[in-house]
């Protein structure tokens, strides 16, 4: 069966948002969820689900198999190189992401991507683990 | 508080040594310290040792004399040489030792630097993404900034070649072959724009430092070089550095201009006073960037400097004389010492055929890693 790869996005419904939270106190918001503000230390925090829509901030292409942990195909046999960028989810919060898109004259800066969760790799119970990405807006 | 001076300084050679161990090595470079000041180990009152491979850098005492004196062994990543200075210059100024030695050692297996992510507090799943890499933090760091500021590659290709001409100057370097900047520019895409060449590569060494309070540096050393400040910072809210699953819309500056600002005001000098540098490239990007972070010179201004040589050995401001990181690579416990080991052989003016002219007076050193913590030192004659 299809599982999380942690509970940090609302899938399996059906638009699936990323889960942060936001201090009471001063509007902080992190991702993921915890329970004190890492601006004002407040632990009044309130579960915030983050907006699906972005732009690109700063991304880079992952061009190597990175190390053990990873749970794509580390061996470099059949490694894909990956992009990863910084989403600036509207006004609300900066969010590091896996991209669906790793060729460097396919990415720029400003550039809108959207939320989707994806299977990512088969643990070894043979569940299929989904992940989030961020990829071109119509892609 | 009690001033502090540099009597000695001395390094292991950075690379790979076989079946020599990170403890050979850490007791090589404390003897070397001590014969540089003529002083012998049973004077050190106090020490700091930073390491990551090994877990008990006081176990070098083994090696040199169990004198019983109080040893504490550092880490803070990139940091942890400059943290390990900055404990040992503390046990002075306060006036727990009149002698106190900062040791870093490490021996790294080849390839990036791999931990389990809880152990710096990330959520597992950001390791299994293959999010956990510190090179991909890098990547896009520095791409950011060659677009916010008009930064080429070409400017990244030309750090990395000054590093690799610097290291060929130096017989203590890791990396001693000189490189073009097209070799640097086609070797494998790591993580874009960064080159394979344009990153250093974790290895083994050790550097040791020792100093003792100013007023009896006289005893060791006609040139003892004074320690006028050392700050360390970790980042704060609105930095988006290594390690990191979000950042706020709001950004604030990296750790490293508050830890330089600091290290300013306390040494009571000015970026316009420091002769030469020593700035943290863990890749070509990062020595770009901390050019203007440490306020050596505007954002986008590097693009001009670096075509007019202007951070050579014989340039207006000479950085990372000694090859820095790309080509010395990165024992992380002995990184930052290499750092004040070549400052303090520049200001004494035993560089040999890398010596910065005109008579340097004044140091500074730098560095930044995981998860967002930066030291700087200022050394002056």
């Amino acid at each position: 069966m299809q599982k999380p790869i942690a509970e940090i996005f609302t899938w399996p419904s059906e638009s699936p948002q990323l889960i942060g939270t936001k201090c009471d106190d001063c509007g902080a918001v992190t991702f993921p969820a915890q329970s004190r503000c890492a601006r004002c230390s407040s632990p009044k925090m309130t579960e915030l689900l983050l907006p699906t829509r972005g732009t690109i901030i700063a991304w880079t292409t992952q061009g190597f198999p990175p190390k053990p942990g990873f749970q794509g195909d580390a061996t470099g046999k059949n490694f894909q190189p990956f992009g990863v960028g910084l989403v600036q989810l509207g006004d609300v919060v900066r969010v590091e992401s896996r991209l669906s898109e790793s060729d460097p004259a396919k990415l720029d800066f400003g550039q809108e991507v959207e939320l989707r969760v994806v299977p990512f790799f088969t643990d070894e119970n043979g569940d299929e683990i989904m992940t989030f990405e961020f990829a071109p807006v119509g892609a | 508080m009690t001033e502090v001076a540099i009597i000695g300084v001395g390094l292991h050679p950075f690379g790979r040594h076989g079946d020599k161990t990170a403890f050979q090595m850490g007791a090589e470079a404390i003897e070397e310290a001590l014969a540089d000041a003529g002083a012998e180990w049973k004077d050190v009152q106090y020490a700091a040792g930073g390491a990551w491979t090994v877990a008990q850098p006081d176990a070098v005492t083994g090696l040199l004399g169990l004198t019983g004196i109080p040893f504490h062994n550092v880490f803070n990543a990139c940091a942890t040489g400059a943290s390990a200075v900055e404990a040992a210059a503390t046990a002075i100024e306060v006036g727990n030792a009149d002698i106190a030695l900062a040791v870093g050692m490490d021996k790294h297996p080849r390839g990036a630097f791999v931990e389990p992510p809880g152990l710096c507090n990330m959520p597992d799943w950001y390791a299994d993404n293959g999010q956990y890499v510190t090179t991909k933090f890098f990547g896009m760091k520095i791409n950011k900034y060659c677009h916010d500021y008009g930064i080429s590659q070409r400017t990244l290709a030309r750090a990395a070649a000054k590093g690799y001409r610097n290291g060929s100057l130096n017989p203590k370097a890791f990396r001693r072959n000189p490189m073009t900047e097209d070799e640097i520019l086609e070797s494998p895409m790591l993580n874009y724009p960064l080159t394979a060449y344009m990153f250093c590569a974790p290895d083994e060494g050790a550097a040791a430092v020792l100093m003792c309070r100013a007023d009896k540096a006289h005893e060791y050393t006609d040139t003892p070089i004074f320690v006028k400040s050392t700050q360390l910072r970790t980042k704060q809210y609105g930095a988006y550095e290594v390690n990191t699953t979000y950042a706020p819309v709001d950004e604030d500056v990296a750790p490293t201009v508050h830890a330089s600002r600091a290290a300013y005001e306390e040494a009571g000098i000015g970026p316009e006073d420091v002769d030469v540098r020593q700035l943290q490239d863990t890749d070509a990007g990062a020595e770009v960037m901390h050019l203007a972070e440490n306020g050596f010179c505007n954002h986008g201004d590097q693009e001009q400097l670096y075509a007019d040589g202007a951070l050579d050995i014989n340039g207006p401001l000479p950085t990372n004389t000694d090859g820095g990181l790309i080509a010395n690579g990165e024992p992380i416990g002995a990184s930052g010492l290499r750092q004040v080991y070549e400052l303090v052989t520049q200001l004494k003016g035993r560089a040999g055929d890398r010596q910065v002219q005109g008579d340097p007076r004044v140091g500074y050193a730098q560095v930044y890693g995981a998860p967002g913590t930066a030291a700087v030192t200022i050394l002056s004659r």
